[in-house]
C-alpha cells in the first residue's frame, strides 16, 4: 500500500509539477504576508513591513528548491538533466564517443542483421494460412530427401489417413509466349489440389482444382504469380481467360495468385503455376508413370486436426512398407519423416538452421566482447573522471545519483550505437534482398526487418548499455572523495593477471583465428579458380538452350542440335563446339545407379556405384578441354540403331572394373538393364562441387540418350563479347523463336564457387569485426593503464626515463597480451583451417603468405590500438602533473 | 546562538509535529506556535520551515489543506494524521529518554564516579 501511495504521489507530482510550483510559491508568499501583517501591527508602515518580512524570510529561491526536493525528486526532470549532462560529457570527448558508438554499432548491427535473417528464414512462419500444421514429407535415404516420384505421390495422397489433402509441386523452366515476346519463365508445376490444400484464395479470376485433372495434358491452365502479372501484364484484370503459349502449347490464364504468395519455398519466386499433369507440355517429357524418377520437388499438406506428427509418420511408414513390398526395384523399403516445407524440408533446412544459429551465436559473442571492451573503456573514463566524481561526492551528491548519471551516459551511447547499427543492418538487408547470387535462378529472400527485429535491437542496445555501464560501478562505490581530492587517483599498479586481461587475450586469440581463417579462405578461393576441374573453363562460352521450349520434339531435337553445332562452328575463331546436357559443376546433375554386367537382380542395394550421368555430343571433350586417357570419344555413328556405348572417367573404371585397362571394351548395366560398353576413359574431374572426392562419371551419346535441354560449349580465343554477339546472330538465323542463355564458363562457375565465396566473405566480415573489437579492447586496456598510471609515468619522465622506457611501462602489458593472444590464435586458426577445407577448395594454412599476412595484420592492429594511449603516455608533462596533484 | 540546538537532526520535525498537534496551523502559525511553546528560546530560520513541512506531508504524518487565516488571507493549514500522532508519541518518548540520559550523564559529579 505504502509503495503504491508513494508511486501515486510521484506520478501525481510529475504531472502537477507546475501547479505544485505555483502552490509552493503561493504558500511562501502567504507566509510573508502574515509576517508583514504582524510587523504592521507592531507599528511599521506596510511597505516597510513587507520589506522586513522578506528579509527575515531569507533566500527565497533556495528554500523553494529545498521544498521541491522535499516533495520528492522528479524522475523525468532528473533524467533530462542527466541526458543533457551526458551529452555534454560525450561531446567533450569525441574520440571516446566515436569509438564506443562505432563498436556498439558493429556489435548491435551484426546482431540485428543475423537476427533478421534468422527471423526471416527460421522464426517467421510461411506466408500461408495455418502454417503451423503444414508439413512436407521427406524420405529417409542416405540423406533426407523431400523429392518423390509422381506415382508415389498419388499413392501417398490416396492412402494416407493423416493429412487433409496432400499437394505436390515441382519447378521447371518454360517458354511463355504472352503474345509479344516469347521469353523463358519459371513455372511451378503443381498438383491440381495445390491451392485448395494450401487454402490460398485467388487475387483475380479462379484457380484450378483437383477435379480439373483428367490424365496427361488434360489441364492446360495457367495461374500467374502477382509479381509476374504486375510486370508483364501491367495489372491488367482482363488477362483472365486469355490464351498464352507455354512452349507453344495453348494454355488459358485462369487467375492471379495473391500478392505475397511465392509458393511454399521461402526463397522461391515462380512466375506462374501450371498443373503437374501437363508435365509433357511444360518440360518436353513426361514422367507421370515413372515410379523410379523422383522429379516431384516436394509433397506436403496440412495435418488433420488432432493428428500428431509422430502418428502421421507412422501412417506414412506403413505406406512406405507397402511401397517396399510392391515396388522393390523403384522404391525399396523406405521410411518417411516430416519437415517444414519452407526451406526445402530438412535437406536445406538443417544446414541453414545450423549455419544461422552458429552465426547468431557468433554475433552474440561479438556483442559480448564489444561490451567487455566498452566496459574497460568506461572504467578508464571513470578513472579519468575520478576527480570530478570525488568533487561531486564531496559536495553532497549521492553515489546513487552519480551511478545513475554514468548509466545514463552508457545507455545514451548504446542507443546511439544501436541506432547506427540498426540503420546499417537495414541497408545491408536491402542489399541482400536484391542480391541474386545465381543470376539464372531468380530468388526472393523475404528479409524485410519487421517489428521483432526492431524490438530485439532495442533490447540488445539497452542490455549492452547496462552491461558495460556496470563495469565501473564497483570503482565508484569504492571512491573515497577525501583520498582522491587530496592525492589524485590512487595508482594501484596491478601486477596480477585479472579476468579482464584474460578476456582480452581470448578476444585477441579469436580475432587472430578469424584473421587466419579468412586469409586461408581467400588464398584457397584464389587458388581454386586456377585448379584442375577436369575441364578448362577459360576461353569457353556456354549456351544454355532448351529445344522443347520452341516446339522441337522427337527426332527433330538431335537434328536441330547438329545444325546448331555446325552453325556455331563456322564462326571465325571458334575451335570446337560440343554439347552436354548439364555441364559439370552445374547447380543440378543427374545421377543414377549402375550395376556390374554379372548382376541379375537390379535393386538399388545391389548397385555397384552411384554415378553422375552426362549426355554429350562427340566433340564435347575437345570443346571442354577434358583429356581422353584411353580409347575414343563418342562418335556421330553411336546413334539410336547402334549398340549403347559410354566414355567413363577413371574413378568409374576403378570402381566397376578395378582399373582403366580392365574397363576398356567391357560392359556394365544401367538400372533399366541396358548393357553399355565402355569405349573410352577420361580424366577425373569435379562434377557436383569443388571439394568432392573423386566421383565416378559416365558420358553417354546424345543420340542414344537424347535430351532437349542442352548446354553448348563453344571454345574460342575470341573476345567473349564479340563471340556472344556472333553466337546470338547465328542462332537467331537458325530459329528466331529459340530462347537461350549465354555466359562464359567462368561466370557459370561463380555459382559453383558460391559456398566458398559465402564462407570467405562471412569469414572476412567476421575477421574485420574481430579486428575492430580487438582494437577497441586493446585501446581500452591501454588507455586505462595509462590514465591510472599517469602520475607514475610523470615521475619516471621527471627522473629522466627515455621514451622507450615510458612506453614499456605504460603499454608493456598490452603488448604482452597481444603477442600471447595472437600466437594462440594463429595456432588455433591453423587447426581450424582443416574444417574450412571442406567448404573452400584447397584451403591450407601452410602457406608463408598467410602466416606473414596474419603476423602483419596483428602487428598493425596492435599499433593502431595503442597509438593514442602511447601518445598520451609520452605527452605526460611532469610539471603540470605535479602542480595538479 | 540558542537556535543552534535546532540543527540537531530531526528536532525541527519533532517541533513541527508537536506544534501542529495542538490544533491545525498554517506555516506562519507553526512558526509562532513553536516560538510560543518554547518560550521564545528557539528561533527558526523562517524559510527552513517549509521543506520540513513538505517532507512531513510526503511521509504522511501531516495533512494539508487550503483555507482562510485569522487575517483573512489564503493559507495552507496543516494538521496531524493518525500516523503523525503515533510518530509524535514515539519521538517524544525517545527524545525524553535521550534527554534524561544525557542530563544524567552531564549531572554526574566527579565524586560520584
Amino acid at each position: 500500500m505504502k509503495l503504491l501511495d508513494s508511486l501515486r504521489f510521484r506520478i501525481a507530482t510529475l504531472f502537477r509539477r507546475s501547479q505544485m510550483n505555483a502552490e509552493v510559491e503561493e504558500e511562501l508568499r502567504s507566509h510573508i504576508q502574515h509576517r508583514a501583517d504582524d510587523l504592521e501591527r507592531s507599528g511599521f508602515a506596510r511597505p516597510e513591513a513587507e520589506r522586513r518580512a522578506r528579509l527575515e524570510f531569507g533566500g527565497h529561491v533556495r528554500f523553494k528548491e529545498a521544498c521541491n526536493d522535499a516533495l520528492g525528486s522528479n524522475f523525468i526532470e532528473t533524467l533530462i538533466q542527466d541526458v543533457r549532462f551526458g551529452l555534454r560529457m560525450l561531446r567533450k570527448s569525441p574520440g571516446f564517443t566515436a569509438v564506443a558508438v562505432g563498436t556498439l554499432a558493429l556489435g548491435i548491427g551484426a546482431n540485428a542483421l543475423v537476427f533478421s535473417v534468422m527471423n526471416a528464414l527460421i522464426l517467421r512462419p510461411l506466408n500461408v494460412p495455418d502454417a503451423q500444421s503444414l508439413y512436407a514429407i521427406e524420405r529417409r535415404a542416405s540423406f533426407l530427401d523431400p523429392s518423390q516420384s509422381y506415382p508415389d505421390y498419388l499413392d501417398l495422397r490416396d492412402r494416407n489417413r493423416s493429412f487433409d489433402s496432400l499437394a505436390a509441386f515441382s519447378i521447371a523452366q518454360a517458354g511463355l509466349d504472352t503474345g509479344e515476346n516469347a521469353s523463358t519463365a519459371w513455372a511451378e508445376e503443381v498438383s491440381g489440389n495445390y491451392f485448395d490444400a494450401l487454402s490460398i484464395q485467388p487475387y483475380l479470376g479462379r484457380f484450378f482444382h483437383g477435379s480439373d485433372e483428367h490424365g496427361p495434358n488434360s489441364a492446360p491452365y495457367v495461374v500467374l504469380a502477382y509479381a509476374y502479372w504486375h510486370v508483364h501484364f501491367q495489372d491488367d484484370p482482363k488477362v483472365v481467360g486469355r490464351t498464352v503459349g507455354v512452349n507453344k502449347h495453348p494454355f488459358t490464364i485462369l487467375g492471379v495468385a495473391p500478392l505475397g504468395f511465392h509458393g511454399t519455398l521461402l526463397f522461391g519466386s515462380p512466375d506462374f503455376f501450371v498443373p503437374m499433369v501437363n508435365q509433357e507440355q511444360v518440360e518436353g517429357s513426361n514422367f507421370l508413370n515413372a515410379r523410379g524418377n523422383r522429379w516431384v520437388f516436394m509433397v506436403m499438406g496440412h495435418l488433420k486436426p488432432g493428428v500428431t506428427p509422430a502418428q502421421a509418420i507412422a501412417d506414412l511408414n506403413s505406406i512406405g512398407a507397402y511401397f517396399g513390398k510392391n515396388y522393390p526395384k523403384d522404391d525399396g523399403q523406405i521410411t518417411f519423416t516430416l519437415a517444414r516445407p519452407s526451406l526445402y524440408g530438412d535437406y536445406l533446412g538443417r544446414p541453414i538452421r545450423a549455419f544461422v544459429t552458429a552465426l547468431m551465436l557468433l554475433a552474440g559473442l561479438i556483442l559480448l566482447a564489444a561490451c567487455a571492451n566498452l566496459g574497460s573503456l568506461f572504467a578508464a573514463r571513470a578513472a579519468d573522471r575520478a576527480r570530478e566524481i570525488a568533487l561531486r561526492l564531496a559536495l553532497g551528491s549521492s553515489r546513487l545519483r552519480i551511478l545513475r548519471q554514468l548509466f545514463t551516459e552508457a545507455l545514451l551511447l548504446s542507443l546511439m550505437g544501436g541506432t547506427v547499427g540498426l540503420w546499417g543492418s537495414v541497408m545491408l538487408l536491402g542489399w541482400l534482398r536484391s542480391w541474386q547470387p545465381v543470376p539464372r535462378y531468380p530468388m526472393n529472400l523475404p528479409l524485410d526487418p519487421d517489428v521483432h527485429v526492431y524490438v530485439v535491437a532495442l533490447l540488445l542496445a539497452l542490455a549492452s548499455g547496462f552491461l558495460f555501464g556496470a563495469v565501473p560501478v564497483k570503482q565508484i562505490l569504492r571512491t573515497d572523495p577525501y583520498q582522491i581530492v587530496k592525492s589524485g587517483s590512487i595508482a594501484t599498479v596491478g601486477r596480477r593477471i585479472t579476468v579482464r586481461d584474460f578476456l582480452l587475450a581470448v578476444q585477441i586469440a579469436i580475432c587472430a583465428v578469424l584473421v587466419t581463417s579468412s586469409m586461408v579462405a581467400v588464398r584457397g578461393l584464389a587458388r581454386s579458380l586456377h585448379s584442375n576441374f577436369g575441364f578448362e573453363p577459360r576461353n569457353a562460352m556456354l549456351v544454355d538452350t532448351d529445344l522443347n521450349m520452341s516446339g522441337y520434339s522427337g527426332d527433330a531435337v538431335p537434328a536441330m542440335q547438329k545444325r546448331m553445332i555446325d552453325a556455331v562452328g563456322t564462326i571465325p575463331g571458334v575451335t570446337s563446339v560440343g554439347l552436354i546436357d548439364w555441364p559439370p559443376l552445374h547447380e543440378a546433375w543427374n545421377s543414377t545407379n549402375v550395376f556390374t554386367d554379372q548382376t541379375a537382380d537390379l535393386r538399388p542395394s545391389n548397385a555397384a556405384a552411384e554415378v553422375v550421368v552426362y549426355s554429350i555430343s562427340p566433340e564435347y571433350f575437345r570443346a571442354a578441354g577434358t583429356m581422353l586417357l584411353a580409347g575414343r570419344s563418342i562418335s556421330w555413328t553411336d546413334d539410336k540403331n547402334s549398340p549403347r556405348v559410354a566414355v567413363v572417367n577413371r574413378e568409374f573404371a576403378r570402381r566397376l572394373f578395378g582399373s582403366a585397362t580392365n574397363a576398356m571394351g567391357n560392359y556394365y548395366k544401367r538400372r533399366d538393364g541396358t548393357r553399355i560398353q565402355v569405349v573410352g576413359i577420361t580424366e577425373d574431374g569435379k562434377y557436383t562441387n569443388l571439394t568432392e572426392d573423386p566421383y565416378p562419371a559416365m558420358f553417354l551419346s546424345i543420340l542414344q540418350f537424347p535430351m532437349s535441354e542442352m548446354h553448348m560449349v563453344v571454345r574460342s580465343n575470341a573476345d567473349p563479347q564479340h563471340l556472344a554477339a556472333a553466337i546470338k546472330s547465328e542462332l537467331r538465323e537458325l530459329d528466331a523463336g529459340l530462347p537461350f542463355f549465354l555466359e562464359t564458363w567462368n561466370e557459370k562457375l561463380n555459382s559453383a564457387l558460391f559456398a566458398s565465396r559465402v564462407a570467405t566473405v562471412s569469414l572476412g566480415v567476421l575477421g574485420v569485426l574481430g579486428a575492430m573489437l580487438s582494437i577497441t579492447g586493446i585501446f581500452g586496456m591501454a588507455a586505462y593503464s595509462v590514465s591510472k598510471r599517469k602520475r607514475e609515468l610523470g615521475i619516471r619522465i621527471a627522473l629522466g626515463a627515455q621514451r622507450k622506457e615510458v612506453l614499456q611501462a605504460a603499454l608493456g602489458r598490452a603488448f604482452k597480451l597481444l603477442a600471447f593472444g595472437s600466437s594462440a590464435g594463429l595456432l588455433l586458426g591453423i587447426l581450424a583451417s582443416r574444417v574450412l577445407a571442406s567448404i573452400v577448395y584447397q584451403a591450407t594454412p601452410r602457406d608463408p603468405l598467410v602466416l606473414a599476412g596474419v603476423v602483419l595484420a596483428m602487428l598493425l592492429l596492435g599499433l593502431l590500438a595503442t597509438w593514442i594511449p602511447a601518445r598520451r603516455a609520452l605527452s605526460v608533462d611532469p610539471s603540470i602533473l605535479m602542480r595538479e596533484e | 546562538m540558542t537556535d543552534q540546538a535546532q540543527l540537531l537532526p530531526g528536532t525541527l520535525d519533532l517541533l513541527i509535529l508537536r506544534a501542529v498537534s495542538l490544533g491545525p496551523l498554517h506555516g506562519y502559525g507553526v512558526l509562532l506556535r513553536i516560538g510560543q511553546i518554547s518560550g521564545k528560546a528557539l528561533l527558526i530560520e523562517q524559510g527552513a520551515l517549509y521543506p520540513g513541512l513538505f517532507r512531513l506531508v510526503r511521509q504522511g504524518l501531516l495533512r494539508a489543506s487550503w483555507g482562510t487565516s485569522e487575517n483573512n488571507r489564503r493559507a495552507k493549514f496543516y494538521e496531524l494524521t493518525a500516523a503523525g500522532r503515533k510518530r509524535l508519541r514515539e519521538e517524544t518518548e525517545s527524545w525524553n529518554r535521550l534527554a534524561t540520559a544525557i542530563g544524567a550523564a552531564l549531572a554526574v559529579q566527579p565524586e560520584e564516579v
